[in-house]
């Protein structure tokens, strides 16, 4: 496993003053932030508020127009310690019809962490097994994909990110269309890996109901940051914010 | 030359056991890529690359160099050049195929022509001819079907990785462009060596129908590349066989077999489906 980055607290992942956009006009102007070890961080904002931009910048598949990110204190195409980093992206799906198992899936997690021209090893087979357990699909790791639910499909994506044993994990809408039972395992998993394991975690996401009693921040994205604090913080100062009535959406309600 | 071995008609001669060795090591490593790159969505690459072949075939015909050479050129340059332009974003997938498909069968057209070979020599490179398979054209599909089997083998893991979900693979630092290049080299090198047996035209067929079949079939990524391959050497065989009896193509029988074969797997599969399920 890797060095736990507790010992050091150092940030897992920062942004100082980054704007990005596609044409003259910014998506994300002048945004900070920073996610500590052990931290669990919700981005939230209504849609086109700049938040898939703002993760990609910060995983470096897209360049700042300004301001600088970091990555275990390097920048992102210096980072090559990726298998520290877990991702779970979008409405993950296999790109054809062809069948692979959730064992299929998970198994690539460990690829960067062992060097992916090496054969696969005891630990990472245990690893992988551990990784398919937490997120309760043990008894359908052999089948494929596509004869499980959504949701367990959704979990198998999500057991690649933990095989690695991040020590940050970001995710990108990973709870949209999921069953309640898959968002409590999902929840479980997360609070598992940040407690036990003392990993940052990301969670870029409209529906917190699942989550909201285990965040230790929100950050409010609206092209800028427009609020970073704890839930409790915001639901007191929500209202003076002055945007919960327009384009927050609905789960804004339930933090409080 | 290899002496004929004791087999019962119509496999009784050199000419037809060296063609049926050849199409059937063709039949089992053209999928065995093949199911890499339908997983990767790229399932006509085949075809393209083996437009821009052709293109090789007829200037090595107008300069007079063994048109083998020309065809690899062409087709490893054009396949890594199209790999290139699509993980850059640059063109989208299908028209960047299609500019492949028209100006690769375009050139090799006003080539053959320029050479006088138009419709003679040209014909075996597009729709093969095992028959004249050579001892040393032999060898040379085999080696090429080795070095598929040995690097598709070993980078097996990473390559599903990348293949099946490329932009999780760039967050995760993997390898995504270094193996697409390496994958459409392959792609190239498989197409180029299929040219005399089943030719350029029916190689990319072949690459990708046992693929279909095999994902109806299989549960799993690693059952659908092993089916592929059988499916695409028990198509080989079955193919040259009823060529041979019926006194038709051989690549052209190869690839109806693999056609019937991929009609009957779906028609059963959807009328009776717990069944097909079952004995998978």
């Amino acid at each position: 496993m890797a060095e736990p980055a507790i010992a050091t607290g150092a940030a897992l992942l920062s942004a100082e003053g980054i704007s990005a956009g596609y044409g003259r006009e910014p998506v994300i102007e002048d945004v900070s932030l920073e996610i500590r070890p052990g931290e669990f961080v919700a981005l939230v904002g209504p849609n086109g508020s700049g938040k898939s931009t703002l993760l990609h910048v910060l995983l470096g598949s897209i360049e700042p127009t300004a301001g600088s990110v970091r990555l275990f204190g390097e920048a992102p195409d210096r980072f090559h310690a990726r298998w520290r980093l877990g991702f779970v992206p979008q409405r993950p799906t296999l790109e054809s019809e062809v069948p692979a198992t959730v064992r299929e899936i998970v198994s690539p997690g460990r690829l960067r962490q062992r060097g992916w021209w090496r054969r696969q090893s005891a630990a990472d087979r245990a690893a992988i097994d551990h990784a398919i357990s937490s997120v309760g699909l043990a008894e359908v790791a052999d089948l494929p994909l596509n004869e499980l639910s959504v949701g367990q499909q959704q979990r198998a994506f999500i057991a690649r990110a933990f095989a690695s044993e991040p020590d940050l994990l970001v995710l990108d809408e990973p709870i949209a269309g999921v069953d309640r039972a898959s968002q409590r395992r999902f929840r479980e998993s997360l609070v598992h890996l940040q407690r036990e394991h003392g990993a940052g975690v990301l969670l870029v996401s409209h529906e917190l109901s699942a989550v909201s009693d285990v965040i230790d921040r929100v950050i409010v994205l609206k092209r800028r940051v427009l609020f970073d604090g704890s839930p409790a913080e915001l639901a007191s100062s929500g209202v003076s914010l002055g945007i919960h009535q327009d384009d927050l959406p609905l789960w804004l309600e339930g933090l409080r | 030359m290899i002496g004929a071995l004791p087999l019962p008609a119509p496999l009784n001669t050199g000419d037809v056991q060296r063609a049926l060795l050849a199409c059937v090591a063709v039949g089992a490593f053209a999928p065995t890529i093949g199911a890499f790159l339908v997983q990767k969505r790229l399932s006509l690459i085949g075809d393209g690359v083996g437009h821009v072949a052709f293109a090789g075939v007829g200037l090595g015909l107008l300069v007079n160099v063994w048109p083998v050479w020309t065809a690899l050129l062409f087709a490893v340059g054009g396949a890594v050049g199209l790999e290139l332009l699509r993980a850059k974003r640059k063109v989208a997938g299908d028209l960047a195929l299609a500019l492949f498909f028209y100006a690769g069968i375009a050139l090799g057209v006003v080539f053959a022509a320029k050479a006088g070979d138009l419709d003679l020599e040209t014909l075996p490179y597009l729709f093969g001819d095992p028959l004249q398979m050579s001892t040393g054209g032999l060898v040379a599909v085999l080696v090429v079907g080795a070095i598929v089997a040995v690097g598709i083998w070993s980078l097996r893991r990473v390559l599903f990785a990348v293949v099946s979900d490329e932009s999780w693979a760039r967050v995760e630092g993997l390898p995504v462009d270094t193996l697409g290049v390496g994958l459409a080299a392959l792609t190239a090198a498989v197409i180029v060596s299929g040219m005399k047996v089943v030719g350029l035209l029916l190689m990319a067929a072949l690459m990708v129908l046992p693929v279909a079949s095999a994902q109806l079939l299989a549960r799993s990524f690693r059952q659908t590349v092993w089916l592929a391959a059988v499916i695409g050497a028990s198509s080989a065989f079955v193919g040259v066989v009823v060529g041979q009896v019926f006194n038709l193509s051989i690549s052209g029988s190869i690839v109806l077999v693999a056609a019937a074969v991929f009609t009957v797997v779906s028609v059963a599969r959807r009328t009776l489906p717990a069944a097909v399920k079952s004995a998978a």
